[in-house]
């Protein structure tokens, strides 16, 4: 899907300081080679199943298919995962290309702290130093994702810039790039970024849709009528999508954080309300004001509150391949004690957001239908925040 | 071919950095006016940018401000094109590569031609990434400045042998902002341009004495200024204009003595 200048369509690309382009262009000459490589595949698949515990289950959530009473419905448990998310495929991933690269040092940006902690996760793994940049203001509300970062022996870097919200550890994290390039490697968390991270993570994050293949062809003989997980930058979305793409009939559904609505400034739904820019490295869809300023955006959800979507998601929806959806805080939080009540699993509030909308057209559809939802994390570090929205003020 | 050339003909050019609309259009202004007066050969103007990754916490700073105090792109051509009545010097424009796409990146660069802009610098479009800009500069005779880093190494004979304007040599890794010692080896860096072209170059990032400007500028063409003149308008604000005008002279009297 990339061509050879890192473009999803119109997407993608390099935009990025002169600084960094021979650190890309070395990323990506050894992303080249190692990806074909036997011993490190090999050593990969190691990690994704001894330490990592993959691969994870596709679950048949019977109870919430008869309450629903509509098409049938998976759950690919990516929160059962070592560190709880999808995050930990695509950092052992990098983790151990660095390695190959002769890096000593990661660093980090991380929103709701997911990434972050996989990314201390592996340095601490493989000997590696570890700095983690996560605005200030989800510090605040991962407070436990950042003493897990610490445990782990990262260093977290409170970014006070901007709205000191994912978009700007972004930022921080490739300033500091910029500064220290010899013995380190940015371990960008999502598929965004220049050229050629959006390839590197989405090829890292697409043992999730290989799996759902395999899974669901031996459950239910045939391949399912949609796949659905939540896009912030899209890690999970595009790791779920990926090996769907040429199969025409299986729908791919990915559920933007609409926030507190989508006719509001306050919201993240990049696809729904944005227009195409440059920033970050790539083009893509942006929420941004008239002027090219990149806009404030909002979610409950810290892993989704980011104003920009992976290049290759802006060309499925292009191209209409894939459909994005907006889902509100509210519906998230209902799909959040949904879930916990129905299922007895507690999803993080990024992967609530996909199961928001199958609940919205699971109901709709015929019984011999089937959908798969990504659970993309485990809910325990967004208790005390769900809490807080419902009025209640738990300590952790 | 714009009137860059004009910056560093017989001289080595002293080139200072200016945020638009920090903290309001009309201390721009007067700062631009002082700095001219004071020796400036050529001024790099900022539009501001929401988030600019290229830059330290003091140009960030002065973004900041300018947007809190409702600096637009269309603002900034009103003042370039107020400017130019009295001002001859070259002038060039420093953003992010959004600013000018979002605007309609023909309309932007027709905009800087039709208010005398003589060149753009876009610190996140590199070499691979400049043909959408360069073929629109190109049509409307405004010149894409070209940056060099420090890490470059291969890249520079590449760059330089395609660079219109001058070159914007990036002294350090990291971002903009004061530094006490540049460690980089410039000479060599320097030497590499000069054997693949004959467009002048200009040092920046990091400089903010009269020493390292003139130490910058005796290696190269010129020195560029940015955050130690926008320290001089964070401390003074709007009364900063006089303050510049006397820091660029010192600045222009130390590159002067290298003749």
């Amino acid at each position: 899907m990339t061509n050879p200048n890192g473009r999803f369509g119109i997407h993608g690309g390099q935009y990025i300081p002169e600084t960094l382009m021979n650190a890309v262009i070395e990323l990506e000459k050894a992303y080249d080679h190692y990806k074909n490589d036997p011993e490190f595949n090999r050593e990969l698949t190691e990690l994704f199943n001894e330490y990592a515990g993959r691969p994870s289950r596709l679950y048949y959530a019977e109870k919430m298919t008869k309450d629903l009473g509509g098409a049938k419905i998976y759950l690919k448990r990516e929160d059962l995962n070592h560190t709880g998310a999808h995050k930990i495929n695509n950092v052992l991933g990098q983790a151990l290309l660095a390695k190959k690269m002769g890096k000593t040092r990661l660093i980090a940006e991380t929103g709701a702290g997911q990434h972050g902690v996989a990314t201390a996760t592996a340095a601490a793994l493989m000997g590696m130093e570890c700095v983690v940049f996560m605005g200030e203001e989800d510090t605040k509300r991962q407070a436990l994702n950042v003493y897990r970062m610490r445990l782990l022996g990262a260093e977290v870097i409170p970014v006070k810039t901007g709205t000191a919200t994912l978009k700007d550890a972004v930022s921080e994290a490739m300033r500091e790039w910029t500064s220290r390039i010899d013995d380190t490697h940015y371990c960008l968390g999502s598929v965004m970024g220049p050229h050629p991270f959006p390839t590197i993570v989405r090829d890292f994050q697409a043992v999730i849709s290989k799996e759902i293949k395999e899974q669901i062809l031996e459950k239910e003989h045939r391949l399912p009528d949609a796949v659905i997980a939540c896009v912030g930058g899209g890690s999970n979305a595009i790791g779920t999508f990926y090996n769907f793409i040429e199969d025409k009939d299986v729908k791919l559904i990915g559920c933007e954080a609409a926030g507190r609505g989508i006719d509001g400034f306050e919201t993240a739904a990049t696809i729904n309300t944005g227009r195409v820019g440059i920033f970050h490295g790539m083009k893509s869809y942006f929420c941004q004001d008239e002027y090219g300023q990149i806009a404030p955006v909002y979610s409950i959800s810290a892993g989704l509150d980011y104003p920009g979507i992976g290049p290759e998601h802006a060309h499925l929806h292009d191209i209409g391949r894939a459909q994005y959806v907006p889902v509100t805080d509210d519906e998230a939080v209902n799909a959040f004690e949904y879930l916990a009540k129905t299922e007895g699993i507690i999803p993080a509030i990024e992967s609530a957001h996909a199961v928001a909308h199958a609940m919205k057209i699971a109901p709709q559809m015929g019984k011999d239908q089937i959908i798969v939802i990504t659970i993309s994390g485990r809910g325990d570090k967004d208790c005390a925040a769900i809490a807080r929205y419902r009025g209640e003020d738990i300590h952790e | 071919m714009s009137n860059i050339y004009k910056a560093f003909e017989n001289k080595k050019a002293f080139i200072p950095f200016i945020t638009c609309g920090d903290p309001d259009v009309e201390t721009t202004k007067a700062v631009i006016r002082e700095a001219v007066k004071n020796g400036a050969d050529l001024v790099e103007i900022g539009i501001p940018f929401s988030d600019p990754t290229a830059e330290g916490p003091v140009i960030q700073g002065a973004n900041l401000r300018a947007l809190t105090g409702g600096i637009t792109t269309d603002k900034v051509f009103d003042m370039v094109e107020e400017l130019r009545k009295d001002i001859t010097i070259p002038m060039v424009f420093m953003t992010y590569a959004n600013v000018v796409f979002s605007y309609g990146s023909e309309k932007f660069i027709s905009t800087c031609k039709k208010v005398g802009i003589d060149g753009l610098i876009l610190p996140d479009v590199p070499f691979e990434e400049k043909e959408e800009f360069l073929n629109l500069c190109e049509k409307y005779d405004v010149d894409l400045i070209s940056l060099i880093a420090p890490t470059s190494e291969n890249r520079i004979a590449m760059i330089a042998s395609k660079a219109k304007g001058f070159i914007y040599v990036v002294s350090s890794l990291g971002v903009t902002g004061t530094r006490s010692e540049i460690k980089t080896d410039l000479s060599s860096i320097v030497k590499v341009i000069r054997e693949n072209t004959d467009v002048p170059c200009a040092i920046g990032f990091g400089i903010s004495t009269p020493e390292q400007a003139a130490k910058m500028a005796g290696i190269s063409d010129g020195a560029i200024v940015g955050s130690a003149i926008i320290k001089i308008l964070e401390k003074y604000g709007k009364d900063a204009a006089p303050y510049v005008g006397e820091y660029v002279k010192s600045m222009k009297d130390a590159i002067n003595l290298l003749r």
